[in-house]
């Protein structure tokens, strides 16, 4: 999900200016292993960008992004979580998953900070150690007045003063929260009366420490040059950003964008489907499932040119385009010295073939495979994910996605590579 | 200038275990069956082999790595025996190593034998397996039913071939393997089963259903090679000989560039016509009077009815609904019940194939026996279509 985000920000500009990289989330895979390092890799960002993670509050989206905002870097602020409910809770109800990516820079601006405040206070609305899977939360009318609508207001006093305007001067209020009606309380307490951005209740659910900039991004789609918004972040206390966004707003929106992800939805009405993804369910995978998925961690990094960026290559005699890169050219034979990398990343592909198979251990089952036909020439059989219910055609328009190709369930280690997905997915 | 194997080796005699789940039978036993069937018909002790070869592809589940099993099971004594693993060719790939031992002048007597214990993994169908350190970090998982059914859309797209109408040709091929397997003592399936059942089957990866599936089965068969001189010296009047032993192996062409249309198998084709000139045939729709294929599914069949240049390119569908592969046909194939009925323990297939090939041949065939038969060739195709080793055996009277 980073990745995709990362990448839809990022829309038609390469990554080559990137200068750091930020990734915000509650559910990161990896304890010890930096996250952000291998978003970094997969979206093609320079070796020598600064990485890192920001977790452990529902407040890591915002306090990442206004930590860019005031450095001088070029920077990718990702936000990207995943939050476990436990089957039958409340919470199920309402959590969903999403990411959200910003480019923080000083050229072509399409939202500025205006002013900005953070309060920090060990509210403890909920919890989840180290080592839990789910939250464990407190009464939600107490969270709703002793927390959001006391905090809060306080951290948007201090931003507004910060920059120097009243609330009258914003347009749009935007404030997760997993609590139904926490938006409006604030906004009431605030004496808002703007817009207040939808929860995204509808497509995707609270997405955790990702929800901000989620709902940010949604916000920013929409938005008017000359407008502001008033972003909170709670957690800990709150974070709050003010943004006026520029003239050049409108040329800055994203190709998918939220909403664009929403409306490629593949709906599905399979509680149990949904828990087997979650983990909610111990599933019974069968044998096949047994085989070894460890990832030779040498193998893996001595191939990594190929495998994160996903980098084809072009034969310097022959031109043509190939992956894997083997030693010598598959048509001319010419030595691999003589390739030039060429990203397949964004490259555009058709299907050629596909087929569903009901018979290999997939976690959500069929596993579709098929050759994939770019139009450069090159052509590999891959994976293909996020198919319908009707399939996919031979012909039809592929685009590349960054996702889990085995996951390491004994060890707890995920290896990532590119898998095809429908360009007009649902 | 090379002369090519044709004439230079003779088959002394062959074996094959009874296929199928074979839950009685561990590796050992099944190369024992073979092995004591081809001693006897070669009419030689254990002692006159001086070199063999053990085919083997899955050593991790019941037999275990090198030639060490083999040379343990059949107590081959101080020769040399070799172990030799090509996925689905390996049969044959056995068969060429004993073969070229013979033809070279390094052994007057050779051995090649197959075997494959795939009923103890505890699940049906093949285990997934490790395509290697690097492969496994991009190459999708796909199944084996996986990788062959994607010849049928290229081949419909190709051909203008309707769904129904291909549907109805693979099921032909399916439903031909079950009316052929019924005469097949040693077969893993031994039962007619109507078309409708097999059109109807639940599907395994679209357009192949169950009954376009062959057997994953249990069993071992092996052959004893000499010279055509020795073999008359031993008493041997009417002769099987090889007439040629071609392997094809993908380089990545059809996988990585866009050379293929995706609705042939370019390995059989290489092999085949390598064959066709080792052995001197140049109308193989005349020539050769029967066939064993490598129908691991039944796609895979009818698209090497065109590959080994039985029908023309396109024509396939037509020819084997008009019943031309059938056992009354013009050229039967499968006559035993090929993979699909007779079964698959992938190292032994090879060699069964030559098995039925060589008694129809000697007129050996029982029930099965096609009248008058001179040359027969057998077909393997490891791996998968797009990335794999085809490998040709063709067999005939000396």
């Amino acid at each position: 999900m980073a990745v995709e985000a990362a990448r839809d920000a990022l829309g038609s500009g390469d990554a080559a200016g990137i200068e750091a990289v930020r990734l915000a989330s509650t559910n990161l895979p990896y304890a010890d292993l930096q996250n952000a390092a291998i978003v970094a890799r997969a979206i093609g960002a320079p070796s020598r960008a600064a990485s890192s993670d920001a977790a452990g509050s529902q407040r890591a989206g915002t306090s990442a992004l206004l930590q860019a905002l005031k450095g001088s870097q070029s920077t990718l602020v990702i936000g990207s979580d995943n939050p476990f409910a436990k089957p039958a809770s409340a919470q199920e109800l309402s959590f969903g998953a999403g990411a959200a990516a910003f480019l923080v820079s000083d050229e072509n601006i399409a939202a500025r900070l205006i002013g900005s405040a953070t309060v920090t206070d060990v509210f403890v609305d909920h919890f989840r150690s180290a080592d839990a899977d789910s939250d464990y939360g407190w009464e939600e009318r107490w969270v709703r007045d002793e927390g959001y609508a006391k905090i809060a207001p306080a951290a948007v006093k201090a931003a507004l003063t910060d920059a120097q305007i009243a609330i009258g001067d914003i347009q749009h209020f935007v404030m997760p929260s997993y609590l139904k009606g926490a938006a409006a309380a604030v906004a009431k307490k605030i004496n808002f009366a703007g817009a207040i951005a939808s929860g995204l209740e509808d497509g995707v659910g609270y997405a955790g420490a990702a929800h901000a900039l989620l709902m940010l991004a949604a916000t920013l789609e929409k938005a008017e040059p000359g407008e502001r918004i008033l972003l909170v972040g709670f957690g800990q206390g709150a974070d709050v950003l003010i943004f006026q966004a520029t003239d050049a707003i409108r040329e800055a929106r994203p190709a998918r964008g939220v909403s664009g992800a929403i409306a490629d939805a593949l709906p599905t009405d399979s509680y149990l489907r949904m828990l087997s993804f979650y983990g909610g369910i111990e599933m019974e995978w069968g044998m096949r499932s047994e085989k070894s998925a460890k990832t030779p961690l040498s193998e893996q990094y001595r191939s990594a040119d190929q495998m994160e960026g996903f980098n084809a290559g072009r034969c310097g005699a022959c031109g043509t385009v190939q992956f894997p890169q083997l030693q010598y050219c598959v048509r001319c034979h010419a030595p691999r010295e003589q390739f030039e990398d060429v990203s397949l990343r964004d490259a555009t592909a058709t299907v050629l073939t596909s087929t569903a198979d009901w018979l290999s251990y997939h976690p959500a089952p069929p596993l579709w495979v098929g050759f994939v036909q770019f139009d450069s020439g090159a052509r590999m059989m891959m994976e293909m994910v996020d198919i319908g219910k009707e399939g996919i055609d031979s012909g039809a328009t592929l685009r590349m996605v960054y996702r889990i190709k085995e996951k390491d369930r004994q060890r707890g280690y995920n290896r990532y590579f590119w898998k095809a997905t429908p360009l007009d997915a649902a | 200038m090379a002369t090519g194997i044709k004439d230079k080796v003779a088959i002394l005699g062959m074996g094959c275990s009874r296929f199928g789940e074979r839950w009685d039978a561990g590796s050992p036993e099944l190369m024992k069956e073979a092995f004591e069937e081809a001693l006897a018909d070669a009419g030689i002790e254990r002692n006159q082999i001086e070199a063999a070869w053990f085919g083997c592809w899955g050593d991790s589940i019941n037999v275990g790595n090198s030639s060490i099993p083999a040379a343990m099971a059949l107590r081959l004594e101080g020769i040399p025996v070799s172990r030799v693993e090509n996925m689905c060719a390996t049969g044959t790939e056995a068969l060429r190593g004993a073969a070229y031992a013979v033809a070279s002048g390094a052994v007057d007597i050779a051995l090649a034998i197959g075997a494959e214990k795939l009923k103890d993994t505890g699940f049906g169908g093949l285990p997934p397996p490790f395509k290697g350190t690097f492969n496994d970090l991009w190459m999708p998982m796909g199944s084996a039913p996986a990788g062959f059914a994607q010849l049928a859309p290229y081949y419909r797209a190709k051909y203008g071939t309707s769904k129904e109408d291909l549907k109805k040709a693979i099921s032909h091929v399916s439903w031909k393997s079950h009316q052929n397997g019924q005469y097949s003592p040693k077969a893993h399936f031994r039962k007619a089963v109507p078309m409708e059942t097999i059109m109807n089957a639940p599907m395994i990866s679209d357009p192949l259903g169950l009954f376009d599936c062959s057997g994953v089965s249990d069993g071992s068969a092996c052959a004893i090679v000499t010279t055509p001189e020795i073999a008359r010296a031993l008493g041997k009047k009417e002769l099987v000989t090889i007439k040629a032993l071609q392997l094809s192996t993908s380089s990545g062409r059809e996988t990585q560039t866009s050379d293929w249309d995706g609705s042939y198998v370019a390995t059989t084709r290489n092999a085949a016509a390598r064959a066709y000139k080792e052995a001197g045939i140049d109308d193989p729709k005349t020539q050769i009077s029967l066939s064993e294929v490598h129908d691991c599914f039944s796609i895979t069949e009818l698209v090497t009815m065109e590959d080994l240049g039985f029908s023309d390119d396109g024509r396939a569908v037509f020819d084997i609904l008009g019943g031309r592969y059938d056992r009354d046909g013009a050229m039967p194939c499968q006559i035993d019940g090929g993979l699909k009925c007779f079964g698959h323990p992938i190292a032994a297939s090879g060699l069964r194939m030559a098995y039925e090939v060589y008694n129809q041949l000697l007129g050996r065939a029982g029930e099965r026996q096609l009248s008058d038969p001179s040359v027969g060739l057998t077909h393997n195709l490891g791996g998968v279509p797009y990335q794999g080793i085809a490998a040709i055996s063709i067999l005939g009277l000396h």
